[in-house]
């Protein structure tokens, strides 16, 4: 017989956790290593917005102030891929789920935090490398950022601080959703939230109210505040909405956080039936 | 010493349905229990209830030392599951699920890899060690599954149909296993379908149907306690069985079940080893050439059936 050491000091119980974390990221990040064809085709989809607005409607796409499209849309591109990776979360807790590997877990001595820990860690790595890709393509056809590295760095930090907080709202949606068909239908949903914004057209251009959704969505503050930080064109429409870019796009994230956050972890918990 | 496993009056339900009605079960330390019943009678119910993966509605359990409500965690630590479903990565190799466990256990990497190959021979997917369950059989994949759960020697590990779809050969093999377990002192409640199952590896058998304990004791003591012992006489080729079965009616008074292809006579025995002893002399008296006489007890296949019959009819 041998059992499994129980921490129990502060410290020690701390370095488990964190060993344990470590171990479940590797393992996440083995999940997406293995599964190209679904990390490629997540891409696609903004790869080939950068083709067909960026060149083939590029011309029609008009900015105000008269700047190249392709500077303008790129941000929205990387923050509609921030916004697509929910589908991505939700799709590894259901899937998780429905193989009974997460109720082995639960009956081992491995601490909640550590499992959650475990899968934002990895989507968090798998967002990095998103944006690595993008921002690569993007400057390959031209996109530029114009404030310093410091600035760019800033405004990917604003990315992944909002796939990070949406993260919390995918394994919450993921442990209520349970199986892996109704996880299917979060791609239709998602991708309205991902459209009406200011991906691809400033807010101002769209029907009154539509503008105004568009304008208040969350990932539209990220999207605003990314082009701000990297120095691209973002159309002006002076609303309040949008010379506060950099603070919503904080203060968005964070409130998502505060609420999905305790409920992804107590619906975590609630697993126990 | 506190007995591994305490079960009292449990309850669970789902919906309307209740899949435990006052559920009742001691299991001493290091010995094996097998909890029999038809589908339906709440055995995962139960076994999800003890290893901390579902929450009983009512009634309390406790778990080597630990209540499954109030300490959980405590429990965690000292349990192993092998669950009705498999549970295995699939985007993991055999090996590398069995390190990831390990590792999950506190096992450091070196050890956990040294780990992980011994379990891979001892459950024999050293071929397969570095595919994918994707590519498994329904026996391997059981088999991995089991091999995760013998990662460490727990003090508890319960078993829920441990052996479905395994072929003869590969159940011996964990029978083995569970044994070299126990010796060790870990303590075993298993649930299975396989009588046969029940009655090698375990030392006290529950029998649960619509939620409740029916039945509890030895394999031997269940055996006996439908008194159906039978004499099984087998005779010589060219006997007459119908002659022999009269002289073994004459002798226990019941009606004897007569096989003549098998050149087989079987007949209810209540009081046993006089009754044997009375058959044995008549048929020596009448000159019948006996190829084997026996006292046979009735198989747990046939115990089951009488107590969930007794149950439904009540
Ligand atoms: N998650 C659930 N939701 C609804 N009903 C359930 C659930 N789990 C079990 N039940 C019901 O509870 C009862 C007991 O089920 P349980 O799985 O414990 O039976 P069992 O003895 O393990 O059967 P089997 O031999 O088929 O595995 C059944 O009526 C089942 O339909
Ligand atoms: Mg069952």
């Amino acid at each position: 017989m041998s059992t499994v050491t129980v921490p129990r000091t502060r410290p020690e119980r701390l370095r488990v956790a964190l060993s344990d974390a470590l171990t479940m990221t590797r393992r996440n990040l083995r999940y997406w290593w293995r599964s190209p064809e679904e990390v490629v085709g997540a891409l696609a989809f903004p790869l080939i917005s950068v083709l067909l607005f960026g060149y083939v409607f590029g011309s029609a796409m008009v900015v105000p102030g008269g700047a190249d499209y392709k500077e303008y849309l790129l941000p929205g591109l990387f923050g509609m891929t921030m916004v697509f990776g929910l589908v991505n979360t939700v799709a590894a807790v259901v899937t998780d789920r429905a193989r009974g590997v997460t109720d082995r877990f639960l009956t081992m001595p491995v601490a909640t935090s550590s499992i959650l820990a475990g899968r934002a860690a990895a989507d968090v790595v798998r967002a990095m490398a998103d944006l690595v890709v993008l921002i690569g393509c993007g400057y390959l056809v031209g996109w530029r950022w114009h404030e310093g590295m410091a600035g760019a760095l800033a405004a990917v930090g604003l990315l992944l601080l909002l796939r990070f907080a949406l993260i919390w709202v995918g394994i919450y949606v993921g442990l209520v959703l349970r199986s892996p068909d109704a996880a299917s239908v979060l791609y239709p949903l998602v991708l309205p939230f991902a459209m009406v914004a200011n991906t691809f057209v400033p807010p101002a251009l769209m029907p009154g109210w539509l503008g105004a959704v568009a304008e208040t969505n969350p990932m539209s503050a990220t999207v605003a505040a990314t082009r701000e930080l990297f120095g691209n064109p973002s159309a002006p429409d002076g609303s309040w909405l949008t010379e506060h870019a950099v603070p919503l796009a904080i203060g968005w994230p964070v409130l998502l956080l505060v609420v999905f956050a305790p409920l992804a972890v107590r619906q975590y918990r609630r697993a126990r039936r | 010493m506190e007995p591994a496993v305490v079960a009292e009056g449990l309850t669970k339900n789902f919906g309307s349905t209740r899949a435990l009605d006052g559920f009742d079960l001691t299991v001493p330390a290091g010995t094996v229990c097998g909890l029999l019943g038809p589908n339906g009678a709440g055995k995962s119910t139960a076994v999800r209830i003890l290893s901390t993966l579902s929450r009983p509605d009512g009634g309390r359990a406790r778990v080597a030392g630990f209540d499954v409500v109030r300490d959980p965690v405590e429990v965690r630590y000292r349990i192993g599951l092998v669950g009705q479903q498999p549970a295995v990565d699939e985007m993991l190799t055999g090996r590398e699920n069995l390190e990831m466990f390990a590792r999950l256990y506190r096992l450091g990497p070196a050890e956990a890899r040294r780990r992980a190959a011994e379990l891979l021979e001892i459950f024999d997917l050293g071929d397969a060690a570095d595919r994918r369950p994707k590519g498994y059989s329904g026996g391997m994949r059981r088999r991995l599954d089991l091999a995760i759960s013998f990662v460490m020697a727990p003090p508890v590990l319960f078993l829920d149909e441990p052996t479905t779809g395994m072929d003869p050969g590969h159940r011996l093999g964990l029978w083995h296993g569970v044994r070299t377990l126990v010796a060790q002192g870990t303590t075993v409640l298993l649930t299975t379908h396989y009588l046969d199952e029940a009655d090698q590896l375990a030392d006290e058998i529950t029998v649960i149907d619509h939620g409740r304990a029916i039945a509890r004791g030895t394999p031997d003591e269940l055996k006996s306690r439908l008194r159906g012992d039978r004499i099984d006489v087998l005779v010589g080729d060219g006997v007459d069985v119908g002659a022999v079965g009269r002289v073994l009616a004459g002798v226990t008074g019941a009606a004897p079940e007569l096989d003549q292809q098998a050149g087989r006579v079987s007949v209810a025995a209540p009081d046993r080893v006089a009754a044997l002893a009375r058959v044995a002399r008549a048929l020596d008296d009448e000159g019948v050439a006996v190829r084997d006489i026996a006292l046979r007890r009735p198989t747990l296949d046939e115990v089951f059936v009488q107590f969930t019959q007794e149950e439904d009819a009540a």
